[in-house]
């Protein structure tokens, strides 16, 4: 299972962002909040590395990083399970 | 070249061939060969036909950018430097009422367009930015204002209009960035610097301090980091490239005719060049074959956001880029080894020196180191699929 603060600690933990993680809601644009492409392979590292799952090709782009929810959805898919709250 | 813009992009590509000299010798704006382009109605060409232009591909502009660079190079990178911002505003902009209008106002005035992303203390680092966009107002009628120390802009005084990035307001991070097309009568240039290089000397990139001031309403809709990653990043490197190409193109031309010139005094026997001529034609094959190979990757992903935005297809874009830039250096020098003293002269119908001098151009306009890093840094996260036609 994946929660929103599974990835909000991640995040706050990071460096990626100019803002505080904590702070960020669901669906914040988190290039908005300052994560760039470099950072964005980066906390996909992180997140694979984390859940122990592989991103496929087709979920490599932008929208998947977008925001807290884009994220928890992508690595609930991942985990063949349903997004948690 | 073939196609529906050939007629008018052979009448620029003579007249620009006619002042490449002087261009490169002054360092001074191809005033001919845009002249000649707006009598084409070229500059507007990629206007959808609906606003008044002709609804030109980028397939039909990456030919016109080539057959300009093969007669003046620095005319072909204006071109297309112009084009790249035409892209963004016709792919991005015809949701918002400024903008159509703008468009519109390029198709009937053939408006020339520049851009300024480079910045002190950023440089080629278009992903971010240190300026902002500054002023209380809100919604469309509100004003802004926007300063920038833009260090390179290329035709900046010439141009009607330049698109320049920004952070999307004072307290944003470096990389959420807008971009915003300002007109001439909107703009303040005061130049920063000089333009006396060592090749594309016609595109006058000279530094200045930009100061702008408008309505809200003018700045994109879309974030800059959609619009780069949808049309500006392969837009840019594939217009790059067919200028590029269009220099080695030339070069490899002029070591044919050289070598064609010594066979027809000793026929039967093999000029000494005639094999180097055979490598360098095997290399400008390839280069062709590359530009062209990206051309259609991006009219298939085109009207696709998801493809354009996904990580193999940057690191198509990137990886032209590079090899492109370091194959019209390649394809120069090893055109000069065919000719020999004939190409290393400034006097001879087969002079190579100022192709070579504007082919170094390439590898620095943006770094390929830079590439090189943003591309090794994709890696670690895309997968090739390993499939022959993706
Ligand atoms: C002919 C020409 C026309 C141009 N016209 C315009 C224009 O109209 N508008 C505009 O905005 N800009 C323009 N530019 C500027 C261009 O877009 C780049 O900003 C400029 O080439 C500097 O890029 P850079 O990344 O090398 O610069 P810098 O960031 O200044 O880098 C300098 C050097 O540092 C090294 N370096 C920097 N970053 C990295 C990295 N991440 N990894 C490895 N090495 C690195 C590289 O060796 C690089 O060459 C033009 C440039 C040229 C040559």
């Amino acid at each position: 299972m994946v929660s929103s603060d599974d990835i909000r600690d991640l995040l706050r933990d990071s460096g990626w962002l100019t803002v505080d993680a904590s702070e960020l809601s669901e669906n914040d644009d988190l290039y908005a909040a300052g994560l760039t492409s470099h950072g964005s392979v980066n906390l996909m590292l992180a997140l694979e590395e984390r859940f122990d799952i592989e991103f496929p090709e087709q979920l490599l782009r932008r929208r998947t990083f977008e925001s807290i929810g884009a994220i928890r959805g992508a690595v609930a898919g991942l985990l063949g399970g349903t997004a948690a709250a | 070249m073939s196609g529906p813009f050939a007629r008018g992009a052979s009448t620029a590509a003579e007249v620009a061939g006619r002042h490449a000299d002087s261009v490169d010798r002054d360092a001074r704006f191809p005033a001919e060969t845009f002249a000649a382009l707006k009598n084409e109605r070229l500059l507007g060409a990629m206007v959808p036909r609906d606003f008044g232009g002709e609804g030109a591909s980028l397939t039909d502009m990456a030919a016109v950018a080539h057959a300009l660079a093969q007669r003046c190079p620095s005319s072909g990178l204006i071109f297309a430097m112009h084009q790249i911002q035409v892209a963004c505003l016709v792919r991005h902009g015809q949701g918002s009422a400024w903008h159509r209008d703008l468009m519109a106002r390029l198709a009937a005035e053939q408006l020339l367009l520049a851009s300024a992303t480079t910045e002190a203390g950023i440089g080629g680092d278009v992903r971010s930015s240190a300026c902002s966009v500054e002023g209380d107002g809100d919604g469309d009628d509100g004003g802004f204002r926007l300063e920038k120390q833009a260090t390179v802009i290329s035709y900046g005084v010439e141009a009607d209009a330049i698109l320049v990035t920004a952070r999307r307001k004072p307290d944003s991070p470096p990389s959420d960035q807008i971009i915003v097309p300002v007109l001439k009568d909107q703009l303040r240039l005061e130049a920063i610097g000089n333009w006396d290089t060592l090749g594309m000397r016609g595109t006058r990139s000279i530094g200045y301090h930009l100061r702008a001031e408008g309505v809200r309403a003018q700045i994109m809709p879309l974030s800059y980091a959609d619009i780069s990653a949808q049309t500006m990043l392969p837009v840019t490197h594939i217009l790059w490239s067919s200028a590029w190409l269009g220099i080695a193109s030339d070069a490899v031309a002029r070591a044919g005719a050289f070598v064609r010139a010594e066979a027809r005094k000793r026929p039967g026997t093999q000029p000494p060049g005639a094999r180097r001529l055979a490598e360098v034609t095997a290399r400008l094959q390839t280069m062709r074959g590359m530009v062209r190979g990206a051309i259609a990757q991006f009219e298939e992903a085109s009207g696709s956001p998801d493809r354009l935005t996904s990580m193999g297809f940057a690191v198509a874009m990137n990886t032209l880029k590079m090899s492109s830039a370091e194959m019209v250096v390649r394809i120069v020098e090893q055109a000069m080894l065919v000719a020999g003293l004939s190409a290393y002269r400034n006097d001879s119908p087969y002079s190579l020196g100022r192709h070579l001098r504007d082919a170094h151009s390439a590898p620095l306009m943006i770094s390929n180191d830079r590439v090189l890093g943003n591309t090794a840094n994709l890696l670690l996260a895309h997968k090739d699929n390993g499939s022959l036609f993706g």
